[in-house]
Formats: structure tokens, C-alpha cells, sequence
């Protein structure tokens, strides 16, 4: 685990993290009275919420809640039918999502989203080309190219340096998963969204995931959506539960978990 | 997709040698020593006109290979370049024809129609799949009416002609042999752009956002963006096409860009194949040789030659009625095939 915090450390680029961090104030990131209506249908409605830098906090709620759709807004897949969403302090409510990311904000996708007619060196490849400058470039890669250095920091920071070469369509599920974080890791991230990644995972692949999300530096925030309660409360230091697309209840883990309501409502009653 | 998708591993320079496969020196010395055993209509109109045609298709290629975008706008941007050329340099027309020197009117004729490719493009690429053809087939045939309307610019229904290129070293280049090197140059280089620009950073971003533009957009890359740049690169491969059809022809009209025309360069593209690169010159070649043996053909079974255009699209039916992915998706079934017969543990054929 140390050493993929090495790595990781080394391939997030803290200095420009902290460049991008220092134009800004207050919270990472900042959601207020967001509401997101699919005609008369309200995913989520009046969600207020704000997280620290560097705080980690786990969304929880059942299916249906409005996670996922809250995470499409916070990073431009839809626009908020009414609020603002602010990162580091700037107003991102109306921006692109390229816009979104070049500000440092990350995500993983509940169900791959990968290129899966590429290996895994090129998926990673255009994580890091994309909030690069060269992203228009002409010119082939040297061997001595910043980018493909990342890239390959990256691949074995979420240890995948074996299939570095495999087509990704060739790859376990649980390897996917990996490959999504290393894509989310890339550039200088100052703001993840985990949406479910250990969705599917073997006990082994989970255990590793813990491992890769606790060894993240210490600058980089997250918000994670996970359905498996022992990750989530394991990588959280904060929980928000949402209900109906609706902010439910907030606190520590523990507080959460010994919550009567939450218990009713998420685990059915009966939990002690 | 995989065998278009480059690996972005730094690789060796694309002109390595020692990396050409035999049937590529080949077809390359075949090319070259062509004028030895080839007549000069050969030459001309078979050899030179598929070169032409296929950089035009390429242009589509890039775009609807590389980047998931059909556009029926090529032809058009092809026309616009050779009209340009007709206008600033010299013609038959010398009342309208400006008569600027090669060095200038060159340039801007790549220039002007890259600038209106792109133009296009960045109307296009915020629709997709059908309402991009309808979009492009509109300006397209806008294009084809303002032109033929249009006497003060171009010259209306009659157009420019005697449009001849520059005696570069003192050489009549449309003699077929200079025409058909010019020609073969210009494609080899329009290919190796291509080939190059796949294997760039531009290139597989292109190709990201062929696959997922919604993933491609959460990894930083403007999607818009890089389908404009793809129709400006397009464009010039497209229009240094469309200045050597104009030679050839020695004129242009707005029939160079008609609807049939547009139509022509999607249907090259698809026949020989929008995978790789080399589809659109096996297409065009195919389709010149239809479009010249056709009438020859129907002459000797008791039809009017003027009814090519039906063996045209039944060689178009027929391709694609075999292979989706034109003569080259039935190359790749050939291969693979000989693969699935190659004997696992000898390796021959079975």
C-alpha cells in the first residue's frame, strides 16, 4: 500500500494541485439548493452540500436516491434544472463538463466507460492528454514524453503494469475497475466521484480498491457512492444519506451507522 | 476497432524501412514503373482520377472513420478550392480570372477551402448520425445553386474553363505520365498524413471521441473541438484533391460539385472501406473503372451506355451486400478466416 501511495503521490502532481488549490477558498466543493427535474420527475431536489479539501465522504442510499444523478450534475453530464455548484469556490453550474475537469474535478463511472478497442497504456494515455495541453498535437510521442511517463506511473500505481499492453476489452471486470481509477488519477485531480467502484469486485479486488482510495494524498478529496457499506464506511470519514433525491441525514460513519431512521430506511430495521 | 486503433506507445518513425511489408514495396514499385507497360488513358483517366477521387474519399474517411462523423460535405470543400484556383489564377475566362501567380493562388485555394470545411464542420458536429448527412447535403447543394446562379464569382452555369496547372520546371503536367506522378505523390502524401495524424495525440483523441465523446468530454477533451479540427484537416486533404480534379478536367462547373458528385465520394468511401485509409483509393479505383468500362459493358449486352451509372450501383450493392465494411471488411474476413484454418500447432493452413 505505501508504495502505490508513492505512486500515486508522485503521479498527481501534487505541485500543480497545489498551484490550482492555492487560487481557492472554503470548500472543495459546494452544492446549493440543486435540483434536477426529468420533466415532472425531480432526481434529485434541493440538495445543499459542501466538502472540505481533501475530505473524503461516502453518498449512501438505496436505488433511486438520486446519487448517480447527482454526480451527473456536479460534473456536467446534466445541468442542474435549478442551483449552483461550485468548486474550489468557482462557479461551475453552467460550464461544459471538459471545462469542469480541467479544474480539477474527477469521476469513475458506475458502469465502464472505457475504450475498450484500446489497451490499457492508451486509455490512460488520453486520461493524461486530456488535461494536457497537447491535446491537439501532431506530433507522435517521444519515449522521453511527460504523458506517457504519467501514464505509465499511473498503470502501476493502480497495479496494472502486467496488462499494460492488453486490449481492455480483454480485461477482468475488477481490472476495469482499477483502470477507471488510474483514469480518474490522472493530470493534477483535485476532486474525485467514485460512483460505485467496487460494484462487482471479489473480496481480493475490493481489499485492493480500499487500499488504492486510502492511499490517495491527502489534498485530494472524494465523494464516493458504493453500495457495499463495509468499503464505504472503511475509505469515509463523513457520510451523506440521501433518500428520494434528497439529503437524509449526515455525520460520521459511526453516527450514521447507529442512526435508528437510517437503520429503518437502508437496512430494513432489524440491524442492531 | 482495435485494428485501426494505434497503440500510443512511442514507436519508431513511420518511415522506418525495415517495417514496410513486401507487398507494400510491391504495389510501390508497381506504381512507380506503371508508365513503362500502362497507355497514357490508362494513366489519365484511370489511374490519375482514381488518385483524385480518393483523396477526396480519404478526406470523408478521416472523418467518418477516425472521428464517427459522415459528412457529405467533401466533394463540396474539393470544388470550393478548385473554383478558387480558377478565380485567382488564370482560365478561359479572363474577365473574372484574377491571374495571380501559382505561389499565391495555391495557398489560399487550400486556405480558403479549409476555412470553409471548417466553417461547415463546426455547424455539423453539433448534430450527429443522419442529421449531420442532412446538414452537409444541404450546404452541399446550396452551394451547387449559388454557384450556378452566380455569375459575377463564378461564372454561373458555364463555370471556369481551360484551368491548366503551372509549367513547374518547364513540364506540361497534364501530360498523363507528369499528371500521373503528380497525382500518385499527392495521394501517397495525403495517405501518410492520415496515417501519421491516427497515430498522434490529435488522432486518438479523434478516435476517443468516435467510441465515447461522453467519456472523452470527463477526460478533459472538448469534444466540439476536436470534430471542427477534424473537418479542417479533412478539408485540406479534400481540397489539394479538389485543385488536381480541376486540372485534369481543365475546368470546373458547378456539376463538379452536383449532388450525383457528393453522393459518388460517400459511395467510394464506403466500397473500398472506411476502416483504414486505403479504403478510399480501392474504392476509387473500383468506381473509376466501373464509371469508364461501364458503358463498354452495357453496349456489349444491348443497353445504352449512358445507363453506367446502374453498373456503378450494382457494383455498389453488391459490395455491400457482402461486406458492410466494404472490399477492405472482406479482406479482413479472408484473413481472418485463414487464421481461424492456421493449424495450431504447425501453423500451416489446415
Amino acid at each position: 500500500m505505501a508504495q502505490a501511495r508513492t505512486a500515486i503521490v508522485r503521479t498527481a502532481d501534487r505541485s500543480a494541485a497545489e498551484r490550482l488549490g492555492s487560487v481557492s477558498t472554503g470548500n472543495a466543493l459546494e452544492l446549493r439548493g440543486v435540483t434536477k427535474l426529468f420533466g415532472a420527475l425531480a432526481a434529485i431536489s434541493d440538495v445543499t452540500l459542501s466538502v472540505r479539501p481533501g475530505e473524503r465522504r461516502a453518498v449512501l442510499g438505496s436505488n433511486g436516491a438520486g446519487k448517480t444523478t447527482l454526480f451527473n450534475c456536479v460534473t456536467g453530464d446534466f445541468l442542474p434544472t435549478s442551483g449552483t455548484i461550485r468548486l474550489f469556490g468557482e462557479d461551475l453550474t453552467n460550464f461544459p463538463a471538459h471545462e469542469r475537469i480541467r479544474r480539477g474535478l474527477r469521476r469513475t463511472y458506475q458502469i465502464s466507460l472505457l475504450f475498450g478497442g484500446m489497451t490499457v497504456a492508451d486509455n490512460v494515455y488520453l486520461a493524461c492528454l486530456g488535461v494536457s495541453r497537447g491535446r491537439f498535437s501532431l506530433l507522435r510521442p517521444r519515449p522521453s514524453d511527460a504523458i506517457v511517463a504519467r501514464a505509465h506511473e499511473l498503470i502501476e500505481a493502480v497495479h496494472l503494469t502486467r496488462a499494460r499492453d492488453t486490449l481492455v476489452s480483454a480485461l477482468s471486470y475488477g481490472q476495469q475497475r482499477q483502470l477507471e481509477i488510474a483514469l480518474a488519477l490522472a493530470g493534477a485531480p483535485r476532486f474525485i466521484l467514485f460512483d460505485e467502484p467496487a460494484a462487482g469486485l471479489s473480496p481480493t479486488e475490493r481489499s485492493e480498491l480500499v487500499a488504492i482510495l486510502s492511499g490517495l494524498p491527502d489534498h485530494i478529496g472524494y465523494i464516493i457512492i458504493e453500495h457495499d457499506m463495509d468499503v464505504a464506511l472503511r475509505v469515509a470519514e463523513s457520510v451523506t444519506m440521501m433518500h428520494n433525491g434528497r439529503v437524509f441525514k449526515e455525520g460520521t460513519p459511526e453516527e450514521i451507522e447507529n442512526d435508528a431512521e437510517v437503520q429503518e430506511l437502508y437496512l430494513g430495521g432489524g440491524h442492531g | 476497432m482495435a485494428d485501426v486503433l494505434p497503440t500510443v506507445a512511442p514507436r519508431k518513425s513511420l518511415l522506418a524501412l525495415e517495417r514496410i511489408p513486401a507487398p507494400v514495396w510491391v504495389l510501390g514499385l508497381l506504381l512507380l514503373a506503371m508508365p513503362a507497360f500502362a497507355s497514357n488513358f490508362v494513366l489519365f483517366q484511370i489511374f490519375g482520377w482514381s488518385f483524385i477521387l480518393g483523396m477526396i474519399a480519404l478526406s470523408l474517411m478521416v472523418l467518418a472513420g477516425y472521428g464517427g462523423m459522415v459528412s457529405l460535405i467533401q466533394m463540396t470543400v474539393a470544388a470550393l478550392a478548385g473554383y478558387v484556383v480558377a478565380i485567382l489564377g488564370t482560365s478561359g475566362v479572363t474577365q473574372i480570372s484574377l491571374g495571380w501567380p501559382w505561389w499565391l493562388y495555391i495557398p489560399l485555394a487550400i486556405l480558403i477551402a479549409a476555412v470553409f470545411g471548417t466553417l461547415v464542420g463546426a455547424l455539423a458536429v453539433r448534430t450527429e448520425g443522419i442529421y449531420t448527412i442532412m446538414i452537409t447535403l444541404a450546404i452541399a447543394a446550396a452551394f451547387f445553386y449559388f454557384t450556378r446562379q452566380n455569375y459575377g464569382i463564378f461564372n454561373g452555369y458555364t463555370g471556369f474553363n481551360n484551368v491548366i496547372p503551372p509549367a513547374w520546371f518547364g513540364v506540361d503536367w497534364r501530360q498523363a505520365v507528369p499528371f500521373y506522378y503528380m497525382t500518385l505523390a499527392c495521394a501517397v502524401l495525403s495517405y501518410l498524413a492520415v496515417l501519421w495524424m491516427s497515430r498522434t495525440p490529435f488522432g486518438l483523441a479523434l478516435q476517443g471521441v468516435r467510441d465515447n465523446p461522453r467519456r472523452m468530454a470527463a477526460l478533459g477533451f472538448s469534444v466540439t473541438a476536436h470534430r471542427i479540427v477534424a473537418y479542417t484537416f479533412a478539408s485540406v486533404i479534400a481540397a489539394v484533391g479538389g485543385i488536381l480534379l480541376v486540372w485534369q478536367n481543365a475546368q470546373v462547373t458547378p456539376g463538379t460539385a452536383g449532388i450525383p458528385q457528393v453522393i459518388d465520394i460517400l459511395v467510394i468511401a464506403v466500397v473500398g472501406g472506411l476502416k483504414r485509409p486505403i479504403g478510399p483509393f480501392i474504392g476509387a479505383l473500383i468506381y473509376a473503372i466501373l464509371s469508364v468500362f461501364a458503358s463498354d459493358i452495357l453496349h456489349a449486352i444491348g443497353m445504352s451506355g449512358e445507363r453506367f451509372k446502374l453498373v456503378v450501383g450494382l457494383g455498389f450493392l453488391a459490395v455491400v451486400g457482402f461486406s458492410p465494411d466494404g472490399v477492405l471488411g472482406l479482406w479482413d474476413k479472408y484473413q481472418a478466416r485463414r487464421e481461424a484454418n492456421r493449424d495450431p500447432l504447425l501453423g500451416g493452413g489446415r
